[in-house]
């Protein structure tokens, strides 16, 4: 058990180490690594894939537990056999929620696993809210909390951006670029200690959206496809085998709701737990300032991607009412509520081909995924949610073929629909696409 | 003309229509994974008769068909949706199609709002299953559905996978069960997957179509499918087609056929997929590896016709096949017999004995041991001495050849068994869980598939330039992995090197879970029927990076190893019980199977009626058919926790009937809720406990068919409760569970926590019935009377707070009660146990794993082994909160982990851990346990148990354990 006596990220390591991080949100964890290097720490975005992440994984965590947890360890023991770092002077980051829910235990398997694989020396950092790991905790001092939100509002804003901008636009690559130059943009803001003040990102917001809005674009029907699930496999390219891409190619217009939703659900969650079982009045509205607090920047977002002729996510208020008669915010494991009501808020605002993404045998996802694609379809009888099992070894073929069927049944619906001259007649049944655009490294921005 | 391609995961399917959409040509043929070479043919034959000029509508669709149209650059049309297409046309009217192909199940609901369903990536290819499930009966496809209709009754056998299915089957045709019943429970298990996995809760009603190749072939299935769903389906004309036809009608683009032949072409030799280092790098480097695997030599000696001296048998009655040896006082090798069981092993084994003693009139058998599955069929038909479970045998045989040996890999036709050994007991034991069974039989299978003999097909990968990456799961997954590589242009050298390191990887990191050579010691021995194939051993030692000792006897180190026991404890000059000469020839067996019927388990009884009248009973979870006595449930603390929870019954109240499932926490919870209620004015009505019809006539609901056999159980109960009449049925939302104060948190596991919440939203029936399913916190007393009274209010205006708080109070007292019965009994029961001198073992589970449909009679059978049994909540209150290495958040989870400090601090204490299969939990608590115990110097035991175990598994797991414990002492 001398997995018990691992070696803790002490304050001076601050300046001899580096920090290795996960690659879960490609778009919004760059601005995340900027951020840390702000506060003066060395890091390093893993950007390494490939068949012996998930085998790594495979081979020093039990194989029954979740796919991100396999991947994000694989990942991580790929990288220090790499040869690339300096074993004694590198540590690894990792998160945690505190929930019910397995993923909790994710720095205990990294742990036990640097163990077996030999890298007892390596410590690792958790990056948590709930007061985990006291001696190996992430300092969360609130100006860098105050960053962190900064990260997520411009990171989700690309995102959607670039998501609503791309399907149509007239030059291909024109959003990619963009976005491209906003992150470089905003990163060497961050790292000047510069535009992520409330006023700062209020001013820059606009322009980012304007300049996405000037993109020349050619907005024809296409099929508008949402896509929930467990945080991991839902966002990270590794852990979804490219989901996202692979949407694009099929001619989709795809919508991943913003990390944004899953830090006000975690924000949320405390009060309704007092006054679900009970507990002090401090406890019942702590929540409140917090949420009260974000909802300031969460306007500026969404005024802004309306301004600009987008289509903007609910705010978080007016979400969690979406809930009302299908599931109890008291579900609060994993992604609980919140999946839920995000398939909901995505079916009703026109994204209803839905692709419910899970690890296999999520916990969490048999009830608030699968448990209530029933209950959303009988409210919402246009709802065609596909879930999709994410595993070492589920196959692509298997997931994409699944898709494909309900993007057939999309695809015939909006022929129905738009019988404009645009669509072509026979759009339910696929055209090649000219160039299948292939994923460089994993890399989507 | 209009041309539609079906390339399916085992069939090609082509039609050719005229301008009036007509049928011009149609073919459905079997493809053998060579997809692109197959289509390609096809499309040449095709152009050539019946398109002139050659230019055509096309359009392609099927699961293999998928990457080929896009490199085509051909449309392709999802073949689910295909289906639709030509069902609208061809057969208006239609409410459901149901539709099997080779490994995939669909079911399109068309009316009333169009759905379409296809099986889970777990659920098991149903055609390929049934040519799985017919290949082991020995049978053609048309041969088991002819079969099945002579068949008298049906099986249960697991509906999930292909592979927990063939686990069901094995050991009734091991059983002698009768292969045309067997056959009926094959197509009514289809029926029931089909149902359970892609219905979730919308009835098939209405006008059904049939479509699909074994619903076509099987009028048995088409029959099992009309009696479950009660509808009178229509397999139309044309069925095998239709995916085919829904691609024609789609086309709207024309081709000239030969240039998408040359793509198709083109694309074969271009091809790339994830390919390993070759297993052998020449021809030198197999020589020296032949060479030195050839020095494993048994001793062996003659054995002429006029041999005297006394000689052991050793028989091995295995999952599949049937080996024998025979040794004499040296130890050395006369004889050998292995063969396959063909379903029945009994008249195998007779006549190899029969043949011994024609062979050799003076022969002297000193001792008969019988080993494997059908050990004690063996011993009892044939009076055999000695009975010993298989690790041991295995064991056993591997010290002779190797005397230090520290692990042991064995590799059979059904099953996988490792064992690390430590001063000369074995310490751990590693047996694969029915969804990791790739062995012998998984590369078999292949290899007809692919149309090799099995031997040709391992040979085939040992030169393979480029094996292909298959990774290291189940053999469904493994279906559709190979299906990739075929598709990307894999020869069938590659796909069969390639096979042979998935078995091995598959050992390596699914059974054993090893993370490097050294853990697993460095004096290895591999046995097994399957290293006899080259390609899998050298993939082993490769992957390993150690040389293994191959006996090269290493098919019947079951029969050598009883051999060799039944040397060591026969006494000087014995000679054996085994049946004589006459008896022998006079031998028969008649085999009998019928439901037991003495107690509401109902198994179902394999009785052999032997010559002379002597019986024996396999199938059975108790003694109670054998001996005719009911077990007393004493030194199990299993049954008296049933008693317990059995004993809460209604009593008449003025306000009306409530109703508690008895799933998942309510096993712990129905002493605080009934008193709760009780106290109310409630009549409180429980659920009883699971059978497999209850969990039957709730499966159409289940919405995941991977979670857990104890949730998927919870709809069954709601179903029972629903038709009660009752005024309300209370299944409170749990987050938080009740903090014993041996954890960090005391949370619920997800399923448990939430699950209510996926009854309100897939169970039709509680929508005639007040569903309260609010979110309620024990863990918190002085808040619960208030928190309960607003949510109770909601559905009783009438109840007052001082009513609640009443009722309350009175409920933690009688949970507090109840839980030290638990204890109490469990001290008892230590107690006596202690006094008698016998083990005790933890059986360490949830209080759901008390459910006897649950649990599979494991309590009972264990104390049939004359251990006592008790709960890990009867221990877990005697240990001190300790730290572990993993978050400790789950109540019921800290209480397995004192259960486990608690048996390392009790010499006589084992635990055997209980895992349902899928619960995600314990993938983090079996490693946590297992280094508590171990770093303790205890065995650790987990059993995973699912819908349908195989207690004989479990049993050989069992057995192990205490033959292990024995040599430890």
């Amino acid at each position: 058990m001398e997995a018990l006596n691992y070696p803790k990220f002490t304050p001076e390591m601050k300046r001899t180490h580096k920090i290795l991080i996960p690659n879960m949100a490609p778009v919004q964890f760059r601005i995340l690594a900027a951020v840390m290097e702000q506060a003066g720490y060395t890091c390093e975005l893993l950007e390494n894939c490939g068949s012996q992440v998930s085998e790594l994984g495979l081979k020093y965590v039990h194989n029954d537990t979740c796919y991100p947890a396999l991947l994000v360890i694989g990942q991580f023991l790929d990288a220090l056999a790499s040869g690339k770092y300096d074993l004694d002077h590198t540590a690894l980051i990792i998160t945690q929620t505190g929930g019910g829910c397995r993923a909790s235990n994710y720095i205990h398997l990294l742990r036990k696993a640097l163990v077996k694989a030999g890298y007892p020396q390596v410590p690792v950092v958790s990056l948590n809210f709930s007061g985990l790991e006291k001696d190996s905790g992430f300092p969360m001092t609130l100006p860098f909390l105050r960053r962190l939100l900064a990260v997520i509002y411009y990171g989700d804003l690309l995102v959607a951006l670039r998501a609503q901008t791309e399907p149509y636009e007239v030059r291909k690559g024109d959003a990619e670029r963009l976005q491209e130059k906003w992150l470089d943009t905003i990163c060497g803001w961050i790292h000047q200690d510069k535009g992520w003040t409330n006023r700062e990102m209020k001013g820059a917001m606009p322009v980012i959206a304007r300049e996405f809005a000037a993109v020349p674009v050619r907005r024809v029907p296409k099929v508008k496809v949402g896509v929930v699930g467990e945080i991991y496999v839902k966002y990270s390219p590794l852990g979804n085998n490219d989901l996202e891409n692979f949407l694009r190619s099929q001619d989709c217009e795809v919508n991943l709701p913003g990390l944004m939703g899953f830090v006000q659900y975690c924000a949320y969650n405390p009060s309704e737990t007092a006054r679900l079982y009970g507990g002090t009045f401090l406890e019942k509205h702590v929540s409140d300032f917090v949420l009260k607090y974000i909802e300031g920047m969460e306007s500026v977002v969404i005024k802004v991607l309306r301004d600009n002729g987008y289509h903007a996510p609910l705010p978080f208020r007016e979400l969690i009412r979406l809930t009302d008669g299908v599931i109890s915010t008291g579900d609060k494991m994993g992604e609980g509520w919140l999946l839920t009501a995000e398939m909901i808020e995505l079916v009703r605002a026109g994204y209803e081909n839905i692709v419910c993404a899970q690890p296999f045998g999520c916990l969490p996802n048999h009830i608030c995924g699968k448990g209530m694609i029933n209950k959303i379809r009988e409210l919402y009888p246009q709802a065609n949610i596909t879930p999709i099992d994410y595993d070492p070894s589920a196959t692509r073929v298997n997931q994409e073929n699944r898709i494909k069927l309900m993007l057939a049944v999309a695809r015939e619906r909006l022929a129905e629909r738009a019988p404009e001259a645009e669509v072509p007649r026979r759009i339910a049944a696929e055209r090649p696409a000219p160039e299948r655009l292939r994923s460089r490294a994993g890399a989507m921005v | 003309m209009k041309i539609g391609l079906d390339v399916g995961s085992t069939t090609i399917k082509c039609v050719v229509l005229d301008g009036a959409d007509k049928i011009v040509y149609s073919t459905y043929e079997r493809h053998f994974s060579h997809i692109l070479e197959k289509s390609e043919e096809l499309l040449r034959r095709v152009a050539e008769k019946f398109v002139p000029g050659g230019r055509a509508h096309l359009a392609i669709s099927g699961s293999a068909g998928m990457g080929m149209a896009e490199d085509a650059g051909v449309p392709f049309v999802q073949e689910v949706f295909a289906t639709r297409v030509a069902a609208n046309k061809l057969a208006p009217g239609t409410d459901v199609i149901i539709e099997l192909g080779g490994e995939d199940a669909k079911i399109l609901f068309l009316t009333n709002g169009l759905e379409v369903r296809m099986n889970g990536s777990c659920a098991g290819g149903t055609g390929a299953f049934i040519d799985q499930m017919a290949t082991l009966l020995k049978m053609t496809a048309d041969e088991m559905d002819g079969a099945a209709q002579a068949a008298e009754k049906t099986y249960t056998i697991a509906s999930r996978c292909g592979v927990f299915a063939k686990s069901d089957v094995q050991p009734l045709i091991n059983q002698g069960a009768k292969a045309t019943d067997i056959a009926a429970s094959i197509y009514q298990a289809v029926v029931n997957q089909t149902i359970a996995g892609l219905a979730q809760g919308r009835p098939i009603k209405g006008n059904v179509l049939y479509l699909g190749g074994p619903l076509t072939f099987s009028k048995c299935l088409r029959d099992s499918f009309d009696k479950t769903l009660g509808v009178a389906g229509n397999c139309p004309e044309n069925s095998l087609l239709f995916v085919a036809l829904g691609a024609a009608f789609y086309s709207d683009q024309s081709f000239d056929l030969r240039e998408v032949a040359d793509r198709l072409r083109d694309r074969g030799a271009g091809q790339t997929y994830r390919s390993q280092p070759p297993l052998f790098e020449n021809q030198a480097e197999y020589e020296a590896f032949q060479a030195r695997h050839a020095m494993a030599r048994v001793d062996r000696a003659p054995f002429g016709p006029d041999y005297a001296a006394p000689v052991h048998i050793g028989i091995d009655s295995g999952s599949t096949t049937v080996k024998v040896a025979v040794i004499d006082q040296e130890a050395r090798l006369l004889f050998t017999d292995y063969r396959p069981n063909l379903g029945n092993p009994v008249p195998l084994i007779r006549g190899v004995l029969q043949q011994l003693y024609d062979e050799h009139p003076a022969l002297h058998v000193a001792s008969v041991t019988t080993t494997g599955y059908g050990e004690e069929l063996a011993k009892n038909a044939f009076h055999g001495d000695y009975g010993v479970v298989e690790t041991v045998a295995h064991f056993t045989a591997a010290r002779h050849f190797l005397p230090n040996v520290d692990f042991i890999i064995d590799i059979g036709g059904q099953d996988m068994k490792c064992f690390k050994i430590e001063d000369g007991a074995i310490s751990n034991i590693f047996l694969n869980e029915a969804c990791s069974s790739g062995c012998g039989s998984f590369l078999q299978t292949f290899a007809q598939a692919l149309g090799h003999d099995v031997k040709d097909f391992a040979q085939l990968g040992l030169f393979a330039d480029r094996p292909v990456d298959l990774g290291s799961r189940c053999t469904v997954f493994m279906n559709s992995s190979v299906k990739q590589a075929q598709k990307d242009g894999a020869s069938v050298e590659n796909i069969s090197a390639g096979l042979s390191i998935s078995v091995v990887k598959n050992a390596i990191y699914k059974v054993i879970r090893a993370a490097s050579p050294e853990e697993l010691g460095r004096n290895v021995v591999v046995q097994g029927g399957t290293f006899y194939n080259e390609a899998v051993l050298r993939a082993f030692e490769k992957e390993m990076g150690v040389e293994v000792i191959r006996p090269d006897i290493a098919g019947l180190m079951g029969a050598f190893g009883a051999a060799l026991c039944g040397r060591s404890k026969a006494a000087p000059g014995q000679t054996s019980a085994l049946l004589g000469r006459e008896a022998l020839a006079n031998f028969s067996q008649e085999t009998e199977s019928r439901v037991c019927g003495l107690c509401g388990n109902n198994c179902q009884l394999t009785v052999n009626t032997f010559a002379g009248g002597e019986t024996f009973v396999s199938g059975n979870r108790c003694d109670r058919p054998v001996t005719g006595k009911a077990g007393s449930g004493e030194r199990n603390l299993y049954a008296y926790k049933r008693k317990l929870i059995l004993s809460y019954k209604p009593v008449p109240g003025r306000r009306g009937k409530i109703g508690i499932p008895l799933c998942l926490n309510m096993w712990e919870l129905l002493p605080f809720w009934h008193t709760f209620f009780t106290k109310l004015g409630f009549a409180v009505y429980h659920s009883p406990l699971s059978s497999r019809d209850l969990y039957l006539k709730g499966q159409a609901t289940i919405p995941s068919d991977t979670a857990c056999f104890p949730a998927k159980l919870a709809h069954g109960h709601i179903q029972f409760l629903s038709k009660l009449g009752l005024d309300a049925i209370f299944y409170p939302c749990m987050t938080y569970n009740l903090d014993e104060g041996l954890g960090d948190n005391h949370y619920n596991c997800p399923v448990v926590a939430y699950y209510p919440e996926v009854i309100a939203g897939n169970c039709p029936e509680i929508k005639d019935t007040q569903f309260i399913y609010d979110y309620v916190g024990l863990h918190r007393p002085k808040d619960f009377t208030r928190k309960i009274t607003e949510i109770l209010r909601r559905h009783f205006p009438d109840i007052t707070k001082s009513e609640v708080r009443e009722a309350g109070d009175a409920a933690y007292a009688e949970y507090a009660h109840h839980m030290a019965q638990v204890r109490k009994e469990g001290a008892r029961i230590m107690g006596q146990a202690r006094a008698e001198g016998r083990r005790i073992i933890v059986l360490a589970g949830r209080p759901y794993h008390v459910d006897p449909e649950v649990n599979h009679g494991i309590d009972t059978l264990i104390t049939r082994f004359g251990a006592a049994v008790v709960t890990e909540d009867s221990v877990s209150g005697l240990v001190d909160k300790f730290p572990t290495t993993v978050l400790n958040q789950w109540t019921y989870h800290s209480r397995l982990y004192a259960a486990a400090r608690y048996c390392v601090e009790h010499r006589d204490c084992d635990l055997v851990q209980l895992v349902s299969f899928g619960c995600g939990v314990d993938a983090i608590t079996t490693d946590e346990t297992q280094a508590i115990l171990q770093a303790g110097g205890k065995l650790y035991t987990e059993l995973k148990i699912d819908e349908i175990t195989n207690l004989g598994a479990v049993r050989i797991r069992l057995r192990s354990l205490f033959a292990a414990l024995e040599e430890q002492e």
